[in-house]
């Protein structure tokens, strides 16, 4: 039932042809859709670390954004305070902020599951977002704070004198993101395949066999809260250069309710469920918000639909589609 | 001493408001057990239509006309929550609470963009409600005397909540469906009317939120999702589902916030999300709720 399923080798079948075409994708497509694509990718890391937690591990967290937002103004300070431009730095500073803010959050919010969870990490999430809007003599307020385009690899990759930002952002940054992502769902996919994967899954089908099997129950779900805050913050962190400026809306919870539809729109039960569905929200989500001021109602509309008609999301509903014609077809 | 008085006014008015749209969340919570995310835009839907149904009366008609076309805005969000119960939410109460907080998002994203649609995008106000009450002497400073009608209202509402809910057959059934769903039903209870019933009447105290600040403040975009994170706040503090808790989590949240504007403006937000992870976590039912 799982297209990347449980051996190497369907990963490979279906990765290596997937990261061909996305090779391929800036030098057939237009600087802009490559842009766009690099958007979707980096939602989609944000997407796979949630649905550690929702799809694996049975939790819903409604305060995804606090860590999506702490990777991003990890990465602001460093160049507001240290004045860096390396993104090697600012991936790994993200990665620590954002690990050491799950870690907090996660130690207080995975003592309690189903409603309880959801509240508590929003919440929770509130407070930074509370903080980032008023404390304006560090964090800009609400103007935010800009973030000049990096250095990649050490200063070899950089925007040389003269050249266009766009042209930046749209192959060398482009590759950049793509190589992380492809790294992310790689480890990702080890993650849930390991036996600590498994233990996860146990916990999320029955607590109590779990528990009663010796599963540690309360620390895997805060080592996978951790895991999931991480990914979040690496997103968060490779977002800020391409949008140029965080703003305390990314810490706001309803980019956290943003971050669950990219889940669901793929389907949580799958692996590959949350990176569909994370590229295919930012095509609809900017194509909406170009098409008409009422995108929040289209995005609204899709959302209940999606409830209503295809609670399996578009990988959920193609898998149980697909296997019936195969096997009509053998 | 005047001053003193000024801020306890402000708490309470503040948490007037908060009660109604709490205890409507908090009510629907208690019955249904859903959270029902877009209840802010209820409470926003509400002002809208109170400040669109007040600005056809002033200057026509005489303004106490004014006053009593508020009520509009009250009766709209019951209707509008009679059409979304059974049409949007009924069908997902055998499924996963994941999704029933996903529809309840949704729901949100399109009455914002709703009430954009009908409203435009500039914020309505009938301020002249406001101005031509007039207002009071607390010895040495006035107060607008609306203020103490919001409180009165308030205090009215929560008074008349808690006799229904307590003293009328109608409240009895609906404990009953809250306390054991199952049971009522088997008992001959028709639970799906049960549900309408209460969401109705959690939208209507939404609207009715609504309607009495807007010819203080106005209606805007956006007040619908401020105002819904308070609610949860307040909710959280008294007890997910317990009508109780959302009056006294909105009277702590009144006056935390009256005494955060005045001594820490900076992180007066933040300690409220923090009073409600700190509640959560101490005591994860609330103050006054059922485990």
């Amino acid at each position: 039932m799982n297209p990347l399923g449980a051996r190497p080798r369907d990963l490979l079948a279906v990765g290596l042809p997937a990261v061909a075409v996305l090779i391929i994708m800036p030098f057939v497509a237009t600087p802009y859709q490559t842009v766009l694509l690099s958007y979707g990718l980096v939602y989609a890391i944000a997407a796979l670390g949630f649905n550690l937690l929702l799809g694996y591990t049975g939790l819903l967290s409604f305060g995804h954004c606090a860590y999506f937002g702490v990777g991003a103004y990890a990465v602001a300070f460093m160049v507001k305070y240290f004045k860096w431009s390396s993104m090697e730095l600012f991936v790994l500073g993200g990665v620590l902020a954002s690990a050491f803010v799950s870690l907090i959050f996660g130690f207080l919010c995975v003592r309690y599951t189903r409603i309880f969870f959801g509240i508590l990490t929003m919440a929770l999430s509130q407070v930074l977002w509370s903080l980032a809007f008023k404390f304006f003599w560090v964090t800009g307020g609400s103007d935010g704070l800009r973030v000049p385009t990096p250095t990649l690899l050490g200063g070899v990759w950089a925007q040389g004198p003269g050249s266009d930002k766009f042209d930046f952002l749209s192959r060398r940054y482009y590759f950049y993101v793509l190589a992380l992502f492809v790294g992310a769902v790689v480890v990702m996919w080890l993650i849930v395949h390991s036996p600590f994967g498994k233990a996860l899954q146990a916990i999320r089908d029955n607590e109590t066999r779990a528990e009663f099997v010796g599963v540690q129950v309360r620390r895997y779900r805060l080592v996978a809260f951790v895991v999931s805050g991480i990914y979040t913050g690496l997103a968060g962190a490779l977002w800020v250069p391409l949008n140029g400026l965080t703003t305390p809306d990314i810490l706001h919870w309803t980019f956290s309710g943003k971050i669950v539809f990219f889940t669901v729109l793929g389907g949580f039960q799958t692996f590959a469920g949350p990176i569909i569905g994370a590229i295919a929200f930012n095509y609809l989500e900017v194509y909406a918000v170009g098409h008409t001021v009422y995108w929040q109602l289209v995005l609204g509309v899709v959302l209940v639909t999606l409830v209503l008609v295809l609670p399996a999301g578009i990988v959920g509903s193609l898998l149980r589609w697909l296997p019936r014609r195969r096997r009509t077809a053998a | 001493m005047d001053t003193l008085i000024v801020h306890a006014l402000n708490a309470l008015l503040y948490a007037s408001v908060m009660f109604l749209i709490a205890g409507g969340l908090s009510l629907i919570y208690g019955v249904m057990r859903i959270v029902n995310l877009a209840h802010g835009n209820l409470y926003a839907f509400g002002a809208y239509v109170a400040a669109w149904a007040a600005g056809l009366v002033i200057g026509h008609l005489p303004i106490g006309l004014g006053y009593l076309a508020l009520a509009a805005g009250a009766v709209a969000a019951a209707g509008l929550g009679a059409v979304l119960e059974p049409t949007l939410l009924r069908p997902l109460y055998r499924r996963a609470e994941e999704y029933q907080l996903l529809i309840t998002f949704g729901l949100l994203l399109i009455l914002e963009d709703l009430m954009r649609l009908i409203w435009g995008p500039y914020p309505l106000s009938v301020s002249a409600l406001y101005e031509s009450m007039g207002s009071l002497t607390v010895g040495e400073t006035i107060y607008p005397t609306y203020n103490i009608a919001v409180i009165v209202v308030g205090g009215i509402a929560a008074a008349g909540l808690w006799a229904f809910v307590y003293r009328t057959q109608f409240g009895v059934v609906l404990r009953a469906t809250s306390q054991n769903m199952r049971m009522a039903s088997a008992l001959g209870v028709n639970v799906n009317r049960v549900y309408v019933q209460a969401f109705t009447l959690g939208c209507f105290m939404a609207g009715l939120a609504g309607a009495i600040v807007v010819p203080q403040q106005g209606a805007v975009l956006g007040m619908g999702v401020d105002a819904l994170i308070l609610a949860f706040v307040v909710v959280v503090i008294g007890g997910l589902g317990s009508l109780e808790g959302a009056l006294v989590g909105a009277l702590l949240v009144g006056v935390v916030r009256e005494a955060g504007i005045t001594f820490f403006p900076e992180i007066e937000l933040a300690v409220l999300y923090l009073m409600a992870a700190v509640v959560l976590l101490v005591r994860p039912a609330g103050l006054f709720g059922r485990a």
